[in-house]
């Protein structure tokens, strides 16, 4: 729709009035800003707005949104959000987690939330440390990192969100980064609209403790040749002058080549609504961290139907075949006998 | 025919040996047949344990009688053995001089050996105090099956039948029930129908001709209470007060669970029940299922979920988070041998003070404990009840054994249930007026009679806030590290449960004579065993008092006048002393206890034993 509806609200209307206590010049400022500037744009209603979130720096977005909000328990706000959208598919329940909360110690959550397809716009802010405790290294952290909890460099294998959000078959998933509003407005405006669990991970400074983790592809000057835009049904380029591209080898492994090498018709094209989530993951491999050309954008975007319809048509069609629930028959429905 | 005033009937074969249904129908014709009856299932925690072993054997025990009962029998006095193992498992436990039916079938050499035995206990005289009745079921089942045209091997499984067809004329049940019953089951396999209806009146032809039994016994009804009947067991009972608790507080249900036995067939039970609007969640972990609960609660939902011991353990964080948020929640545990992994499948009293204190912090919540099977579906209500007006978590503390036993209940009528409706309210409307007259919602302002908080659920204009684990602000419920606002809040979050104390009915006190110096405190499941004893020993002249408890935390109000007016209080507990801790430390009471903690339920005979050591200390005390 392209018709212009002034929006029943404005930005101010969806801040609270709570202080905003995040380091100064944290990036979750700009996601926080990108929100809110968002939700008029959408003609979302506040009432019918609940920010779910666990533990983390990040979830104290909740706090910062006049809507309703739960700052939950570490890792779980996937779950509390879940039983949350099935109770009440009338909401637009929004999930905001970070790397520790949602990979660390809800990884089983998420994954869940996502393969069951809940209704849920989630959120994750990736900033590759655990801020709030004070700087350990998280499950997004690159191997090696020295943190005061690995003074000799991380052992761990990092995650990347991405894979494992196409790995638990989710049926949107996207990144985006924090320094730049407009990209992040618009993934999360997809996200919003998306039937089912859409996934969004946000590249997220965190100046007090990896200042700089993502510098080297979300900085200005870093970005034209670091970030990959994925654009559905568009040949997947980038570069300042769109000289690299992306091909799938025999493999099916996404690889960076030289356009004028390859020719412009041999780049793969993109199709986020693709069922198999192959070509989505291929393309979630092609950094294995913010240190080479990264994909962003809309990696996925499929129908499927939502966990929370399906509970829905479950209980329409009990009550069809069964009539509404008659309490007094209930307690009679087992063998019985009467004493006189 | 003689006439018996009760009998315990134990069934007990190999898991596959169809045992647990042999009981059923058993059960059924003998209620419908209008005797009481209380009945122990105990089965194996492995779902197929080597066949043939007495870590495979699944028993079934049944308690009949002309008069009401409380228990499922101290002692069998007829046990069907399906196989040696079936015995060594379980002769231990008849009382001298009992029947035994045994399979004779099955005492070939390799299934006395695989049960563990040297000699054949038939011939080597270790049965002698017992009746012995050999029966050969399989090759009798075998033969009656014929004309159905089962195939051997399947036609051996209707020997069930055939047992239950022996058991059911040596006690003059009536056929009918079962018959229906085999026609309704396998309306559309009438091979399988047939086959047992012919195993059963084989075993029931048998008793009749054989002439190896004296005589047909009869058990005549008991005087039950005018009213319709339904036999029903702990956890269907707790399934159905939370379908009822849904209907009386005009809410939709949302089940929140992880399998776990023995609380699994409280998440099946309900998951049929969608026509009530009851959402039944799978969740992926027990902690998912609390939290999911909790957030269809702060959704507007009667949030409910269910799990045994070591589920408790994973939600006891989640539970913080409800205390802290407020919100209405059941948590339902159904108690069962721990530590650890345990015993899945046999019952213990052992989880009261984790029920109590197993948070962080402090974290006060109303516990409640279901007596019997049929009072489980009460105690369900009432645990929404004071959910739903406290704004609280609320455990229910059931057992392994009130889950699988079940008894003739009474069946009310709707109308005389509670309307859960009028016990709270949701917030509509905006509840402070500040300083500057503008109207705004405090999620802490409190009720200043329940002291609960308003609850206002997503959707409702003008009422958005914001709430979460972190500790708030007495009212407007902000964020707050305050130490005087803290420590006011925890005194508050402690208040408003204990306040819940004139909100419950007082204890009522069973001394018929008012005259006795022992008093018998029990809670939950040792209902039936305690009372039985205390009937006995009353009826032998004695003089004792017994209170029952429901309300675990907090206490009824006049519970410390009453424990502190009595000489002498015993606990009988499957624990080691958990309710008496607390009498102790709570009234200053020097509470005796009674401690069993052998994953079965208390017997008569321990309660009575315990009970006359009490009173010949009263004895030698008032010399
Ligand atoms: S610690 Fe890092 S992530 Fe947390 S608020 Fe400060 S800058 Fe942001």
């Amino acid at each position: 729709m392209t018709d212009l509806i002034a929006p029943a609200t404005t930005r101010k209307d969806w801040a609270s009035d709570q202080e905003v206590r995040w380091c100064p010049g944290c990036g979750d400022y700009s996601i926080l800003t990108a929100v809110q500037l968002l939700m008029p744009e959408l003609g979302a209603k506040r009432e019918e707005t609940v920010f779910v979130s666990g533990i983390g720096c990040s979830s104290r977005f909740p706090y910062y949104m006049n809507t309703y909000g739960v700052h939950s328990i570490h890792g779980r706000a996937p779950a509390l959000a879940t039983g949350l959208a099935v109770a009440r598919p009338d909401l637009h329940v929004w999930v905001i987690t970070g790397d520790g909360d949602a990979l660390s110690i809800g990884g089983n959550h998420l994954l869940h939330a996502l393969r069951r397809n809940v209704n849920l716009t989630i959120i994750l802010f990736n900033n590759q440390i655990y801020g709030l405790t004070k700087g350990q290294y998280s499950p997004t952290s690159e191997a090696g990192k020295v943190t005061k909890s690995t003074p000799f460099g991380s052992l761990d294998h990092p995650f990347n969100p991405v894979s494992l959000a196409l790995g638990a078959e989710a049926t949107f998933v996207a990144r985006t980064h924090d320094m730049d509003r407009k990209h992040m407005m618009e993934t999360f405006r997809r996200a919003y609209q998306h039937k089912g669990a859409a996934f969004v991970e946000v590249y997220q400074n965190c100046n007090v403790f990896n200042d700089g983790a993502f510098d080297a592809i979300t900085s200005k000057d870093n970005r034209p040749s670091m970030l990959v835009p994925l654009e559905h049904g568009k040949p997947v380029r980038f570069g300042p002058d769109g000289e690299k591209g992306v091909v799938l080898d025999a493999h099916g492994s996404a690889v960076i080549v030289d356009v004028s090498e390859v020719g412009e018709d041999a780049l793969l094209v993109h199709d986020e609504a693709r069922e198999d989530p192959a070509l989505a993951f291929s393309l979630s491999r092609l950094a294995s961290g913010p240190y080479s050309p990264t994909p962003i954008g809309v990696f996925r975007a499929v129908e499927r139907p939502d966990y929370g319809s399906l509970v829905e048509d479950q209980l329409a069609d009990a009550a069809a075949r069964k009539g509404p629930g008659d309490l007094a028959a209930l307690l009679r429905s087992g063998t019985t006998w009467t004493v006189a | 025919m003689k006439t018996l005033d009760r009998v315990v009937v134990r069934f007990a074969g190999d898991s596959g040996d169809g045992m647990q249904l042999a009981g059923d129908r058993f059960t059924t014709s003998s209620a419908i047949f209008g005797n009481d009856l209380v009945t122990l299932p105990d089965f194996p925690a492995e779902i197929r344990a080597p066949a043939g072993t007495v870590a495979g054997v699944s028993a079934f025990q049944i308690h009949i009688s002309d008069h009401d009962i409380f228990t499922p029998g101290d002692h069998p006095n007829v046990l069907v053995a399906m196989n040696p193992a079936a015995l060594k498992a379980h002769v231990g436990d008849l009382e001298p001089g009992a029947a035994i039916l045994l399979n004779s079938d099955a005492f070939d050499e390799r299934s006395l050996q695989k049960a563990g035995y040297a000699a054949d206990p038939r011939a080597d005289g270790s049965l002698s105090g017992f009746k012995v009745y050999e029966v050969p079921m399989t090759t009798l089942t075998l033969e009656a099956v014929k004309p159905s045209g089962t195939k051997a091997r399947d036609a051996e499984r209707s020997k069930n039948f055939f047992a239950l067809g022996l058991v059911s004329w040596m006690y003059s049940r009536p056929t009918e029930p079962t018959f229906e019953w085999l026609a309704k089951r396998f309306a559309s396999n009438e091979m399988v129908r047939e086959a047992n209806t012919l195993a059963f009146k084989a075993g029931w032809n048998f008793g009749e001709t054989a002439e190896i039994f004296e005589s047909a016994y009869e058990v005549k009804p008991a005087h039950l209470k005018p009213g319709t009947y339904t036999n029903i067991s702990g956890n269907t009972a707790l399934a159905w007060g939370i379908v009822a608790a849904g209907q009386l507080a005009k809410l939709p249900v949302f089940l929140g669970s992880y399998p776990i036995t023995p609380a699994s067939d409280v998440l099946h039970e309900l998951s049929k029940h969608k026509n009530f609007g009851v959402r039944t969640f799978q969740a992926e972990d027990e902690i998912a299922g609390v939290n999911a609960a909790l957030g269809a609660a702060y959704g507007g939902a009667l949030g409910v979920t269910t799990t045994s011991g070591p589920g408790l353990d994973l939600k006891a964080e989640a539970i913080g988070l409800a205390i802290s948020l407020e919100l209405p929640l059941v948590v339902i545990d159904i108690q069962r041998g721990g530590p650890s992994t345990g015993l899945p499948t046999k019952t213990e009293q052992a989880d009261l003070l984790h029920a109590l204190y197993g948070r962080h912090g402090e974290a006060p919540l109303p516990v409640v404990a279901p007596s019997t099977p049929g009072d489980c579906f009460y105690t369900a209500i009432e645990a929404a009840r004071l959910a739903l007006k406290y704004r609280t978590p609320v455990i229910v503390l059931s057992d392994g054994y009130l889950a699988n036993g079940a008894e003739p209940w009474p069946i009310p009528d709707v109308a005389t249930l509670p309307d859960l409706s009028r016990e709270f309210g949701m917030a509509t409307e905006p509840n402070k007026i500040l300083a500057d007259g503008s109207e705004v919602f405090w999620p802490y302002l409190r009720d200043p009679e329940t002291l609960a908080r308003p609850w206002a659920v997503p959707g409702t204009p003008g009422l958005m806030h914001r709430i979460g684990g972190l500790e708030k602000s007495d009212g407007p419920g902000s964020v707050s590290y305050d130490p005087v606002n803290h420590d006011l809040m925890v005194r508050l979050r402690a208040q408003k449960v204990a306040g819940i104390a004139s909100d419950i009915p007082l204890v009522e006190v069973d001394d018929p004579f008012g005259k006795a110096e022992l008093l018998v405190l029990g809670w939950g499941s040792t209902y039936g065993a305690i009372s039985a004893a205390v009937r006995a020993v009353r009826a032998a002249g004695a003089e004792v008092a017994h209170v029952h408890l429901r309300h675990m935390n907090p206490f009824p109000s006049n519970l410390g006048e009453v424990v502190r007016s009595y000489k002498r209080v015993l606990v009988p507990e499957v624990n080691l002393g958990q309710l008496r801790k607390l009498v102790r430390s709570e009234f200053l009471v020097d509470a005796q206890g009674l401690n069993k903690v052998g994953g079965l339920p208390l017997r008569r005979t321990d309660v009575e034993l315990a009970i006359a050591s009490q009173l010949e200390m009263l004895r030698t005390e008032g010399r």
